[in-house]
């Protein structure tokens, strides 16, 4: 029998009804506001720039999104930072994109993350490899996001691979899925996330929200299909830098939609880094009142040391501190 | 050719009409195709294919046709292959992430789809990922098989238990095995 000092997989006893073992959905399925973040992934071997980054973001969420070569620019992989996190006791949601890796590699993935501890998977589609730093790489895609979800659901649900092999321990994942109420076919992406749900997605995390008339309409959609019932809402929000890293976004960044209004605002401000961060606390107060919004889902790109006064000054973390899990002191067996 | 596929989504509700008439014929004539051989048909019926559906909906012979369920719009030329819906990279002006001069192919899905039918049941059906093994090959015949349940969609005989390996946990005494 080996023997681990630490058994990331189980740092939690499992409840009835819940899928994983994790400390996202506890948190959400007993109701209290989720916060998750999104670690913005080094361009290094070192292990200590996960750390550092992580150690700022632990502090005011309750899981940190390890993200998978996110607009098709190359960084450290969400695997790896996985490992790393998960081995500190972290709290994960590993992403997965379908741009990358096709069926065999991904399912061999999700085995050896939940091996790992990771409790949590969003899947995605990926944005195009024209998006990123290497252009001419080969674009998979030989699942769609959905279609991961169904495949993700049926290993831990039917403890089967895609083929009907038998997985002997299957992987206990909560399971995500993305979604961008922002851009088109807008009158239709309510009940294309309603999809994702039906495919296994009991979490949705959505893109940058800036526009919040247009985040209320899609949730009185979502809530017309009773979809808040069946999933989570993390909407996302994110401070802005400066009115020009706004423009440079809406126009090269996929999917994110920058209303002009919100434009004109920072570039009326006298302090436009300071009034991003305000930009922030104010959309985030309007988010939370939404009926069927469970959290939030904050990306500060390059900006991790803002996270804790946004979140703070909101006030939607109330009291709550999450924590690592800790380290027992005996060592803990794997097959305990 | 891009300005057909698109007259395609706008005739969505014809066309599908069309095809579903056309699809009963297909399975009616399964006797026939069935006496004629379906391997010998496999051939001449990819090039039937290839050429209407080619010109139709620039299709792409994935093997797996699922334009009933995707408004009459080919997801094989979506340049991410989705099968279940649009990106999240859509333009605002409804045009493709990838190539922006396109126009985004779940756009025209949905907008096909809401023709066809206003319930929009069949786009809501989750597609699983593409055979890659049945790529380039007849979707009609496959669905005549299907339908008729032969060849690859022919009901598997029940497996004999395995001989090698008796259950070891509950052994039946000798004689009772068939009482229940
Ligand atoms: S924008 Fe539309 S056509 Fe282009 S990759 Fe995304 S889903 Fe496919």
């Amino acid at each position: 029998m080996s023997e681990l000092h630490f058994d990331p997989a189980a740092p939690l006893p499992s409840l009835p009804g819940h899928s994983s073992g994790g400390r996202l959905e506890r948190i959400l399925r007993s109701g209290r506001f989720a916060v998750t973040a999104e670690l913005n992934p080094p361009d290094s071997a070192d292990p200590r720039d996960v750390y550092d980054r992580a150690l700022v973001l632990s502090e005011v969420c309750d899981a940190i999104n390890a993200t998978d070569a996110s607009g098709a620019n190359c960084h450290m992989s969400s695997v790896g930072i996985c490992s790393l996190l998960t081995r500190a006791g972290y709290s994960v949601i590993m992403q997965i994109s379908c741009r990358d890796r096709n069926r065999i590699a991904i399912q061999g993935d999700v085995l050896g993350a939940a091996a790992m501890g990771v409790q949590n998977i969003l899947c995605l589609t990926g944005d195009g490899v024209q998006a990123g730093d290497q252009p001419e790489a080969k674009p998979v895609f030989d699942f769609d996001s959905t279609s991961l979800l169904n495949c993700i659901r049926g290993m831990r649900d039917d403890g089967k691979f895609l083929s009907g092999r038998k997985i002997t321990v299957p992987p206990r994942v909560f399971l995500g899925g993305a979604a961008n109420p922002f851009v088109p076919p807008y009158e239709h992406r309510a009940t294309h996330i309603g999809k994702k749900i039906a495919a296994g997605a009991q979490f949705i995390q959505t893109q940058y929200c800036y526009d919040v008339p247009m985040l209320r309409t899609f949730m009185d959609k979502v809530r017309a299909q009773g979809l808040h019932e069946k999933a989570f809402f993390l909407i996302g929000v994110g401070p802005l830098p400066s009115s020009k890293t706004a423009r440079w976004m809406r126009s090269n960044v996929p999917g994110v939609h920058i209303p002009d209004a919100v434009i004109e605002r920072m570039e009326k401000s006298k302090n436009e880094k300071a009034e991003g961060k305000q930009l922030a606390i104010d959309l985030i107060q309007e988010i939370k009142e939404i009926e069927g919004v469970h959290g939030l889902h904050v990306m500060a790109y390059r900006q991790e040391e803002f996270v804790n006064d946004i979140i703070h000054a909101s006030g939607v973390m109330k009291n709550r501190q999450p924590k690592r899990a800790p380290r027992p002191a005996e060592p803990v067996s794997v097959l305990a | 050719m891009y300005a057909v596929r698109l007259w395609s989504v706008r005739h969505a509700k014809g066309l599908n009409r069309f095809y579903q008439a056309f699809e009963k014929v297909v399975v009616a004539l399964h006797p026939l195709w069935n006496k004629i051989g379906y391997e010998k048909l496999e051939a001449p019926f990819q090039v039937l294919e290839r050429a209407t559906k080619g010109f139709l909906f620039d299709c792409q012979m994935c093997g797996q046709c699922a334009l009933s369920s995707t408004g009459m719009s080919c997801p094989m030329n979506c340049p991410k292959t989705l099968r279940n819906g649009p990106c999240g990279g859509v333009r605002p002006n409804g045009n493709c992430e990838v190539k922006p001069e396109m126009k985004c192919v779940w756009v025209q899905g949905w907008a096909g789809a809401e023709r066809m039918d206003g319930n929009l049941e069949k786009i809501k059906d989750v597609q699983i990922q593409v055979n890659n093994a049945i790529k380039g090959k007849s979707a009609w015949l496959r669905v005549v098989r299907m339908t008729k349940k032969v060849g690859e969609f022919a009901p598997k005989p029940p497996k004999a238990p395995p001989a090698k390996k008796p259950v070891a946990a509950a052994p039946a005494p000798a004689g009772e095995g068939k009482a229940a």
